[in-house]
C-alpha cells in the first residue's frame, strides 16, 4: 500500500455523526489512517472503516463538528494508526489518541507500533501462573490475580472501583521477585476528578515515574475512545515484551468505550444486536481484552484490570455480559455491601478468578489455599441463603447450624472482606483471618477441606474466644439495623 | 479455469471482487497482494462476495483475487494428532516459527510434516479388489494411535496393481496404485476432503454405549452415548470450558478434537501445557497423543471461526472412519453463530431473530447431524463414532435466545448450567432439575452388563430424592425448615449429601477430577443406603439431630476426594461403618426409650 501514501482528496460526499464519506477515491485501504484538515485549518485524525466503489467511509476521532463538504481535505497516509514508543514513554501523560498531553515534546521513538496489535499465537503464550499479592484479602484469598490475567472490576455508578483499582496498583507486588513493574492507565471518558485521583495515588506511592497515562476525559471527543485502550495496550505490550516489564494495565471505563462503538455502528446503520450495541461488540472487546498475557521466551507480562460500570447495576447488560465471556473472571462490586459501608464492597459470590487455581497452592501461596477459598465461598453462600430465610421466618425458625452460618456471614464481611484503603495484608494474615471464620463452624461442616489441613489449621472453640466475641458483636449490630 | 478478479470493496472481513464469473460457491481464493485466504460465500453477476480468514487491515480495492479451484479442504493423513491448528488447518506451531509470537498474515504452511517418516505396514496385496474407505495399511501416528491409511471416500472400486512393501516412508510416498475404470490411480498416505461435506459411511447405528467421562453428574445422571450429541449452555463463568476440558481429558475415546472457537487464548494454551503431562488412565500415555486442537480465539479473524467448526468435525470423521471413537468438543458454538451473523449482516441479508440469519437453525442441525456411531466404508468391518458436544454461551445467560433454543432441537443430552449454582460454588453447576439425557435408557444396558445391575435403580432412587427436595425447598422458603416433619427434613439432609458428595466435583483436585463408573456407583449406593438406614432409625424413634450429627457423615461427603479409585474397597468399609454406627445409635436409642 506504499503507493497510496499521502494522497489528498477534497471531494467529501457526506458527513453524518462521527463519519465522513470521501468520494473519488482511487487509492485507499481498509483501516488506513487519514489526516483531515477542516476548512479552518484544524487537523484531525480518522480511520477508514469501509472502502470501495470510489468511496471511503472515514471515522473521525475528534468528531465531525466544523467539517464541511467544501473545504475539508482528507489525506490518506497509506498506513494504519501507529504509536511511537521508546523507554521514554514512562512517566509521561498522553491524550486519548496517544499524543503528549503533559506539555513535554513527543518522546523520541524507537519504533512505531500498529495500535491494533496482532493476535497472540496461542501456541506462543506462556500460561499465567505467578501470584500477584495485592494485599487485599478478598482478592488474594478468594479471587487471586496472576500475572498476565485479565480481571475486570464490574461496578456501578458511585461505587469505589477506582479506589480499589488504585489500591491494587499501589500494593501489587509479586512474591519473591523484584523485577520491573509498570502501570499503564487509560482513562476512557471518565471525569477529570477520577483521573486525577488515580494520578495522585500513583504519585504518592512513587509509582508515577513507572507509569504511562492516557487520558480521554468525559469532555474529550467520544470517538477518540475507540483508540484510547488500543494505544494504551500498545504501550503496555511494548513495555512488557520489548522491555521485559510486568505491566498492570487499568482501563476505565469500558462502558464509555462500548458506547462510542455503538455510536459509530448506529451512524453506519448496521443491524443492531442487544440494546443497540453492534453484533460484533464481543469480537471488538475481545480484541482489547485478549491483549493481556505472557509470551514464551519473554520476561514481561501484561495484566489487565479493565473497569466498567454496569448500567443500572445489571450484570446481564451486554457490556458486562460480553466482558465476562472474554475476561478471566470478574470482581463484582455489590450495592448492598457498599450501602453497608463495607470497603471493598466485592460481592464474592458473583466474582471469580479463573486463573486462581494455577497461581496458588503449595510452593506458590500455601497448600490449603484453594480448599480454604472454596470453603469460604460455600460458607458465605450458605450464610446468604440463611439470611434470606431469616427475613421470612425470623431467627426462631432457624436450626442451630443455620444460626452459626448467619454469624459466619457477618464475620466474613466485617473481619475478612472489610479493609482499609491503605491496609496491605500479608497472605498469611489473609489466610489466618479465613481460618478464624471457618473455625467458627463445626469441623464437620468443612466438607471441602482435606482432613490433614483441618488438623493443621482448624482452631477449636477454646482457642478462639476473641473471635467469637467479634462475631457476636458484628451480628448484633446487623440485627439492630434490620 | 481459475478465476482472476480485482477487489472492489473492503469492509472488515468482507470483500467484494469483480471479474469472478468462473469462481464457484465456497471456493477458496487468494485475496490481495499478501494472498490472504478467503472463501466465496455469494455470487452476483461476476461479483464474488468473499469472507476473508485473515485480517484485512491494509487491503485495498484494485488488488487481485485469484481462485484456487478448490473448496475449503483439510489434509487428512498421519501427523494431525498432537497439533494445534487455526480454523483453516494451519499449524500454529509452524506459523510461530515463521512469524513469531503473533499470528502473521498470508503465512502458508503444510498442515502436517510432509517429510516425517512413518513405518507403513500394508494389509492389502496386489490384485486385491478394494473400494472406497477400505484400509490399505497402518502407520503408528502416536504410541496411542494406530492410523489406518484408507482409500479416500467417493472413490471408484478398483484392483490393486501395486503395493509398496513394509517400510519407513514420508506421507507423499505412493503406497498403493489402483486400477479403476478411470485408469490408474496412485494413492498416498493422505488425501484432502472439503470441510463442509460430511464424510460418507455405510450405515448408522444407534448410540448405546455410554461415553464415560469420569464426571459423576454426567455419567450417572445425564449420560451421553458414544456417537451422541450434547450441549452445555451457561452464562459466563458457569463452567462450560472446565466441563469440556474434563471431557477432553477423561472421556474413554480414542481421539479427542478440541475446538476453541472464538474463546480465550489462554484456554488453548492451558490444554497445550497440561495435556502432554496428563496421563491417560487407560493407556498410561500422555493425553496429547490422542488430542488435536483447532484454535480460533476470540481475537483471531472472525470468519475463520465459522470454518473452525467444519475443520474440526471433518478431522473427527476421518478418525471415525478408521473405526475409532472420537469425541469433539466445541467451545463455543455461540461464537460460531455470531460469526455467521456478522457475515450475514455484511451481506445485508434479512435477519431473523436477534440479527441471526434465518439459516442459523439449519446450520446447527447440519453440524450436530455429523455426530453418530457408524459402520465405516470399505473393508475390514469397522465401527467408529463421533460424539459432538457444544458449549453455548447465551447472552445474559438467557436460555430463550436463538442459539440455545435452536441447539436444543438438535441434541439429545442437555447439561443446563446454572448461574446461581455457580455463584454458590456448586461445580459443575449443572442444574439437575433442568438437565436431561435422551440416552439414559439406551446406556442402562451397558451399566448393567459392565458395572452393576443396581445402577439404574440407584440412580432413580437418588434422583427422586433430589426431585422431592426441589418441591420441599419451596415450602422451606416460605415457612422455614422447622415446619417440615422429620421424614422430610431427612430428605433435605440426604439431598444435601447427594449434592456435596456426588454432584459437586472439583476438577482441580487430583482425586476428585475423575471417578470411575465403579466409584460413582459405590458413592451413590453409600448415600442411598444412608437414607434407608436413617429412615429406619427415625421409625425406631431416633431423633433427626442424632442422625444428622453422625460422625460418619463428613467421611461420606469427603470420600469422593479422600478415597482414590485405587482404594475403592475403602468405600465398602465406609458403608460397613455407616451401618455399624446406625446399629449403635438405634441400639442405644432403643435402650433410652426402654
Ligand atoms: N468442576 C469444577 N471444579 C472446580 N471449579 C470449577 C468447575 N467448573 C467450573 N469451575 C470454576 O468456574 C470457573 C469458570 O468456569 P469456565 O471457565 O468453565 O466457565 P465458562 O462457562 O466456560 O465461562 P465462559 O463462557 O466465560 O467461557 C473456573 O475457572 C473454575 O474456577
Ligand atoms: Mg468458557
Amino acid at each position: 500500500m506504499s503507493d497510496s501514501i499521502n494522497i489528498e482528496y477534497t471531494k467529501i460526499a457526506e458527513i453524518k455523526g462521527p463519519l465522513m464519506i470521501v468520494d473519488g477515491i482511487t487509492q485507499a485501504s481498509f483501516d488506513e489512517l487519514v489526516e483531515i484538515e477542516t476548512p479552518d485549518g484544524e487537523r484531525r485524525l480518522g480511520r477508514v472503516l469501509e472502502v470501495g466503489y470510489g468511496k471511503a467511509i472515514v471515522q473521525v476521532f475528534e468528531g465531525t463538528t466544523g467539517l464541511a463538504i467544501v473545504g475539508t481535505k482528507a489525506k490518506f497516509t497509506g498506513k494504519t494508526m501507529q504509536m511511537p514508543v521508546s523507554p521514554e514513554v514512562l512517566g509521561r501523560v498522553f491524550d486519548g489518541l496517544g499524543r503528549p498531553n503533559d506539555g513535554l515534546p513527543e518522546p523520541i521513538a524507537d519504533k512505531f507500533l500498529d495500535v491494533n496489535g496482532e493476535p497472540m499465537n496461542p501456541e506462543q503464550r506462556e500460561y499465567p501462573t505467578s501470584f500477584i499479592q495485592t494485599g487485599v484479602s478478598v482478592i488474594d484469598g478468594m479471587l487471586t490475580l496472576v500475572r498476565g490475567q485479565k480481571l475486570p472490576i464490574f461496578s456501578g455508578s458511585g461505587m469505589p472501583h477506582n479506589i480499589l483499582a488504585a489500591q491494587i496498583a499501589r500494593q501489587a507486588s509479586v512474591v519473591g521477585t523484584k523485577e520491573d513493574f509498570a502501570v499503564v492507565f487509560a482513562a476512557i471518558g471518565v471525569q477529570y476528578s477520577e483521573a486525577q485521583y488515580f494520578k495522585r495515588s500513583l504519585e504518592e506511592s512513587g509509582a508515577l515515574r513507572r507509569s504511562v497515562l492516557f487520558l480521554n476525559l468525559a469532555d474529550d471527543p467520544a470517538i477518540e475512545r475507540i483508540i484510547t485502550p488500543r494505544v494504551a495496550l500498545t504501550v503496555a505490550e511494548y513495555l512488557a515484551f520489548d522491555l521485559g516489564m510486568h505491566v498492570l494495565a487499568i482501563l476505565t471505563d469500558m462502558t464509555n468505550y462500548s458506547e462510542a462503538l455503538r455510536e459509530i455502528s448506529a451512524a453506519r446503520e448496521e443491524v443492531p444486536g442487544r440494546k443497540g450495541y453492534p453484533g460484533y461488540l464481543y469480537t471488538d472487546l475481545a480484541n482489547i481484552y485478549e491483549r493481556a498475557g505472557r509470551l514464551k521466551g519473554k520476561n514481561g507480562s501484561v495484566t489487565q484490570v479493565p473497569i466498567l460500570s454496569m448500567p443500572a447495576d445489571d450484570i446481564t447488560h451486554p457490556i458486562p455480559d460480553l466482558t465476562g465471556y472474554i475476561t478471566e473472571g470478574q470482581m463484582v462490586l455489590g450495592r448492598d455491601l457498599f450501602r453497608k459501608g463495607i470497603y471493598p464492597s466485592v460481592n464474592v459470590l458473583m466474582s471469580l478468578s479463573r486463573l486462581m487455581k494455577d497461581g496458588i497452592g503449595e510452593g506458590k501461596t500455601r497448600s490449603d489455599h484453594s480448599e480454604v477459598a472454596n470453603q469460604l465461598y460455600d460458607a458465605y453462600s450458605r450464610s446468604q441463603e440463611v439470611r434470606a430465610l431469616a427475613e421470612i421466618v425470623g431467627r426462631a425458625g432457624l436450626t442451630g447450624i443455620d444460626l452459626k452460618y448467619l454469624d459466619t456471614g457477618d464475620m466474613f464481611e466485617n473481619n475478612f472482606l472489610k479493609q482499609n484503603l491503605d491496609e496491605s495484608r500479608s497472605l498469611e494474615e489473609t489466610l489466618s483471618r479465613a481460618w478464624d471464620i471457618l473455625s467458627a463452624l463445626p469441623e464437620s461442616e468443612l466438607t471441602k477441606i482435606k482432613d490433614k489441613h483441618i488438623k493443621q489449621y482448624y482452631r477449636h472453640q477454646n482457642q478462639q474466644q476473641s473471635n467469637i466475641g467479634v462475631a457476636a458483636a458484628a451480628s448484633s449490630s446487623s440485627s439492630n439495623s434490620t | 479455469m481459475v478465476a482472476k478478479g480485482r477487489i472492489i470493496w473492503v469492509s472488515g472481513p468482507a470483500v467484494k471482487a469483480d471479474g469472478m464469473s468462473t469462481v464457484k460457491m465456497y471456493e477458496t481464493v487468494e485475496v490481495g497482494n499478501s494472498k490472504l485466504v478467503g472463501e466465496v460465500i455469494r455470487l452476483t453477476g461476476d461479483t464474488a462476495f468473499i469472507q476473508v480468514y485473515e485480517s484485512t487491515s491494509g487491503l485495498k480495492p484494485g488488488e487481485s483475487v485469484t481462485g484456487t479451484g478448490q473448496p475449503l479442504s483439510v489434509l487428512l493423513g498421519p501427523g494431525i494428532i498432537g497439533k494445534i491448528y487455526d480454523g483453516i488447518q494451519r499449524p500454529l506451531g509452524e506459523i510461530a516459527q515463521k512469524s513469531g509470537s503473533y499470528i502473521g498474515r498470508g503465512v502458508h504452511t503444510d498442515p502436517v510434516d510432509m517429510k516425517k517418516k512413518y513405518h507403513f505396514q500394508p494389509v492389502v496385496r496386489k490384485n486385491d479388489g478394494v473400494g472406497s474407505g477400505s484400509v490399505l495399511g497402518y502407520v503408528e501416528e502416536t504410541p496411542l494411535l494406530n492410523h489406518s491409511i484408507m482409500v479416500p471416500p467417493n472413490f471408484k472400486n478398483g484392483t490393486i496393481v501395486d503395493v509398496i512393501s513394509e517400510g519407513d516412508y514420508d506421507i507423499e510416498q505412493v503406497v498403493v496404485t489402483l486400477e479403476t475404470s478411470e485408469g490408474k490411480i496412485p494413492l498416498k498416505m493422505y488425501h484432502k476432503w472439503p470441510v463442509r461435506k460430511p464424510r460418507p459411511y455405510t450405515e448408522r447405528y444407534d448410540p448405546t454405549v455410554p461415553l464415560i467421562t469420569g464426571q459423576r453428574v454426567i455419567d450417572t445422571y445425564f449420560p451421553i452415548a458414544k456417537g451422541g450429541t450434547g450441549a452445555i449452555p451457561g452464562g459466563f463463568g458457569t463452567g462450560k470450558t472446565v466441563t469440556l476440558h474434563q471431557i477432553a481429558k477423561w472421556a474413554d475415546s480414542k481421539v479427542v478434537v478440541y475446538i476453541g472457537c472464538g474463546e480465550r487464548g489462554n484456554e488453548m494454551t492451558e490444554v497445550l501445557v497440561e495435556f502432554p503431562h496428563l496421563i491417560d488412565p487407560r493407556s498410561n500415555r500422555p493425553l496429547m497423543e490422542r488430542t488435536v486442537l483447532v484454535a480460533n480465539t476470540s481475537n483471531m479473524p472472525v470468519a475463520a471461526r465459522e470454518a473452525s467448526i467444519y475443520t474440526g468435525v471433518t478431522l473427527a470423521e476421518y478418525y471415525r472412519d478408521m473405526g475409532l471413537d472420537v469425541v469433539l468438543v466445541a467451545d463455543s458454538t455461540s461464537r460460531w453463530a455470531e460469526a455467521l451473523r456478522e457475515m450475514s449482516g455484511r451481506l445485508e441479508e434479512m435477519p431473523a431473530e436477534e440479527g441471526y440469519p434465518s439459516y442459523l437453525a439449519s446450520r446447527l442441525a447440519e453440524f450436530y447431524e455429523r455426530a453418530g456411531r457408524v459402520k465405516a466404508l470399505g473393508s475390514p468391518n469397522r465401527t467408529g463414532s463421533v460424539t459432538l458436544v457444544g458449549a453455548v454461551s447465551p447472552s445474559g445467560a438467557d436460555f430463550t435466545e436463538p442459539v440455545t433454543t435452536h441447539t436444543i432441537r438438535f441434541i439429545k443430552t442437555f447439561w443446563a448450567l446454572d448461574t446461581r449454582l455457580a455463584y454458590s460454588r456448586h461445580y459443575p453447576s449443572i442444574n439437575w432439575m433442568n438437565s436431561y439425557s435422551g440416552y439414559l435408557e439406551d446406556v442402562s444396558k451397558w451399566w448393567k452388563e459392565n458395572v452393576s445391575s443396581e445402577w439404574y435403580d440407584l440412580r432413580a432412587y437418588s434422583y427422586n430424592l433430589l426431585q422431592r427436595e426441589d418441591t420441599l425447598k419451596e415450602i422451606v422458603r416460605l415457612l422455614g425448615p422447622e415446619s417440615l416433619p422429620d421424614e422430610e427434613k431427612l430428605i433435605l439432609e440426604v439431598a444435601r449429601m447427594i449434592k456435596i458428595g456426588i454432584l459437586q466435583q472439583n476438577s482441580f483436585d487430583k482425586v476428585d477430577t475423575y471417578s470411575s463408573p465403579e466409584k460413582q456407583l459405590k458413592l451413590v449406593k453409600l448415600i442411598v443406603n444412608y437414607h434407608k438406614e436413617a429412615q429406619k432409625a427415625l421409625k425406631e424413634g431416633i431423633t433427626l439431630a442424632d442422625i444428622r450429627t453422625m460422625p460418619i457423615i463428613p467421611s461420606i461427603l469427603k470420600a469422593k476426594f479422600e478415597i482414590p479409585d485405587e482404594d475403592i474397597a475403602k468405600l465398602d468399609q465406609l458403608d460397613k461403618q455407616m451401618h455399624e454406627q446406625f446399629d449403635k445409635i438405634v441400639h442405644s436409642g432403643v435402650k433410652l426409650i426402654v
